[in-house]
């Protein structure tokens, strides 16, 4: 679960991470009122979405004046804001953040993710901050310093000696720097964090680090232990149709194609719709029915994809491990009574229980329903169908 | 021989009185798995499926000698259960529960490699080596005896991997499902090697997915120490960069752990990759003759 950068910023001051003062704003005059109420003569105008680059996409606007506030407010508030993390589509702004503005002398970047390889977090710390890390990662590795944590001993001095170090910082700075550093990895590990990141974050004339920018992402698994970050959860930021397929069980992603796709297991679901891309179809979406699949699951999931005006057949793939065969079976024909199933639906059923499934899809006799003896197969009748062959 | 497991493999169950421990633990009896035993607290003492329940793992491996664990406990007791099951001697313990924090998995896989326990999972399958041993929940009757060693990250391609292969009648040694979660047991690599030591192996299906780099690994490894053919495919060609595909693992974010990068290093590295999952079993077919 990803939170806005203002909600970040909130975690960051119980760890000592400075910010810029801001407050949240959901309409103009609240943010105008807002920076009156911080005062001094320059704001930054933000837009709160879960997504980077926002800056580009002309959603962060610095204001010289009160009117600068009211204009970037009411221009930014209510935006479709595209950047190169929203896809296409964009995003609608509805919330922008007013911060005071601040000096900088310097911009750095500082982050912590899992390595996988290392099985610990990495502390990464760039002097090139303001830019995506990604590119420097590509143009410049040299100039990341990676910084790898073994939780059973914490963070120790030598972990910030060798950031600070290979950073080039001042010995003024250093100390700073570290206590920082610290700071964040306590977080990190404190709330179950997936990944942090502060780009830019700035050192100022007078030596100081803030955080500019806050992007963090939590563990979903472990979000049931800390319900006040669960509690920041934005429901507007996520897809309507996923979350709705969440509620269910099922794991639901929607793509540009044709092909509806009903499969157990997200590897076999990634491996049906590349079949189906390999023989000439287009997979509209991506769907896991997830291990307790049974027959209202299934007519949700048949709901779902069939809001998609673009699908023109469907094909369930299923291969019963836990998943019963038989229940899919039923849920097909539940399906069919509850929704208009107007597509030729393919269905693929192996495993568990796949004799009595057969014999239920058999003896009920549905138009529609054309049954596949493999993966191949399925997939293949699949495409024919969505051509209207 | 086989890997990991065989017949005479004594396994326990952690969360053995649970619902799914009950259910798939009756299930990997019928397959003729050695279950000695489970372990619920409180419930020690009773008995269980005809086997004895014992309040904690120390217990369960006194008195029955088991050296692998089935653990079936919901996700927030997973690293409990884990460093329980190290702690008390276990040599490999199976994690079958979807869900378990990430940083719990981080303190419970160290501590296990500290006392020299293997894991596999979470979030997985399980392993089965055919007509022997099945510790957790695929359907048993898709594994035949044979000559192939498969290791998947995905539990339901491990069904489908290895269905083609016993249809197209070379049958399987040992399916390993690894999970896809951020922190995992046993790898490609250690597996790759297990098989490679096999001698009833004598080819291998190393099934992938989009995220992380595990793949890319395995395909540096393949080239230095793998003798054996091996056929793979890679899931999520055709998935969205930065969306999130089910599996924790199964995301990508600009070129880092594409399949189209997995593929190219496994190609580079001699093994037989196939575009789609329906092929794995031709491909074994051409690399076996």
């Amino acid at each position: 679960m990803n939170v806005h950068e203002y909600q970040a910023k909130q975690i960051f001051a119980k760890y000592g991470v400075t910010t810029p003062r801001g407050i949240i704003a959901t309409t103009v005059d609240k943010a105008v009122d807002n920076a009156k109420e911080l005062g001094g003569s320059v704001w930054v105008v933000k837009a709160q979405i879960h997504a980077g680059g926002r800056g580009l996409g002309g959603g962060v606007k610095l204001a010289k004046s009160l009117d600068e506030v009211r204009e970037f407010a009411d221009e930014i508030l209510g935006m479709t804001l595209v950047t190169h993390q929203t896809g296409p589509e964009g995003k609608l702004v509805q919330k922008v953040y007013i911060e005071e503005g601040a000096d900088i002398k310097d911009e750095l970047y500082l982050g912590i993710v899992l390595d996988r390889a290392l099985e610990m977090p990495v502390i990464m710390a760039s002097t090139e901050g303001g830019m995506a890390i990604e590119d420097v990662a590509h143009d410049t590795p040299e100039k990341i310093v990676k910084v790898a944590v073994d939780p059973s001993i914490g963070f120790q001095g030598f972990h910030g000696r060798e950031l600070v170090f290979g950073l080039g910082l001042e010995k003024s700075e250093q100390g700073r720097f570290i206590k920082l550093a610290a700071n964040l990895y306590k977080l990190y590990l404190e709330n179950d964090a997936e990944m942090i990141e502060i780009n830019p974050l700035i050192k100022t004339g007078a030596g100081d680090f803030i955080a500019l920018d806050g992007k963090m992402g939590f563990d979903d698994s472990a979000l049931g232990r800390h319900p006040e970050i669960e509690a920041m959860r934005d429901i507007s930021e996520e897809d309507a149709d996923e979350m709705e397929a969440s509620e269910y069980g099922l794991s639901y992603v929607s793509l540009d194609g044709e092909i509806g796709c009903m499969v157990n297991g997200a590897g076999l679901a990634m491996g049906t719709m590349d079949t189906i891309n390999y023989m000439g179809g287009t997979p509209a979406n991506f769907l896991d029915v997830g291990g307790s699949a049974n027959a209202q699951t299934v007519a949700k999931g048949f709901e779902i994809i069939l809001k998609n005006p673009k699908v023109k057949a469907i094909f369930v793939n299923i291969f019963g491990g836990i998943v019963r065969c038989d229940r899919i079976a039923n849920g097909i024909l539940e399906a069919t009574k509850l929704v208009d199933v107007h597509v030729p639906v393919i269905v693929r059923l192996d495993g568990t229980n796949a004799a009595e499934a057969k014999k239920i899809l058999d003896s009920a006799n549905i138009a529609n329903v054309i049954s596949a003896t493999d993966l191949a197969d399925g997939a293949a009748k699949a495409v024919a169908a969505a051509k209207g062959e | 021989m086989s890997i990991l497991v065989n017949a005479d493999t004594k396994v326990i169950v952690q969360g053995f009185t649970g619902k799914e421990g009950t259910f798939h633990a009756e299930q990997c009896l019928e397959y003729g798995t050695k279950i000695v035993g489970g372990v619920t607290p409180n419930k020690g003492g009773q008995e269980h499926l005809g086997k004895p329940v014992f309040n904690t793992v120390d217990e369960a491996v006194v008195s029955t000698q088991a050296t692998v664990s089935m653990i079936f406990v919901p996700p927030a007791f997973v690293a409990d259960a884990v460093m329980e099951a190290a702690d008390a001697g276990i040599e490999l313990a199976v994690i079958i529960t979807e869900g378990a924090p990430v940083r719990d998995m981080m303190y419970a896989k160290q501590y296990a490699t500290k006392k020299g326990m293997m894991t596999i999972g979470p979030n997985c399958p399980g392993v089965i080596t055919a007509d022997e041993c099945k510790i957790g929940i695929m359907p048993g009757a898709v594994f035949k005896k044979g000559r192939v060693g498969l290791i998947s990250k995905s539990g339901t391609l491990t069904y489908e991997g290895a269905n083609q292969v016993v249809n197209e009648g070379y049958g399987i040694t040992t399916a390993v499902g690894i999970g896809g979660d951020p922190i995992i047991g046993l790898s490609y690599k250690q597996l790759l090697a297990m098989f490679e030591a096999d001698d009833e192996t004598e080819a291998i299906v190393m099934i992938g997915e989009i995220g992380g780099d595990l793949e890319i690994q395995a395909a540096s490894f393949i080239k230095e120490h793998i003798t054996k053919p091996v056929v793979a495919f890679i899931a999520g060609q055709t998935a969205p960069a930065g969306k999130r595909m089910g599996h924790a693992g199964a995301i990508i974010s600009g070129s880092a752990g594409t399949a189209a990068e997995k593929m190219e290093a496994l190609e580079a590295a001699g093994v037989k990759v196939v575009v789609s999952p329906a092929e794995i079993g031709a491909a074994v077919r051409e690399v076996l003759g």
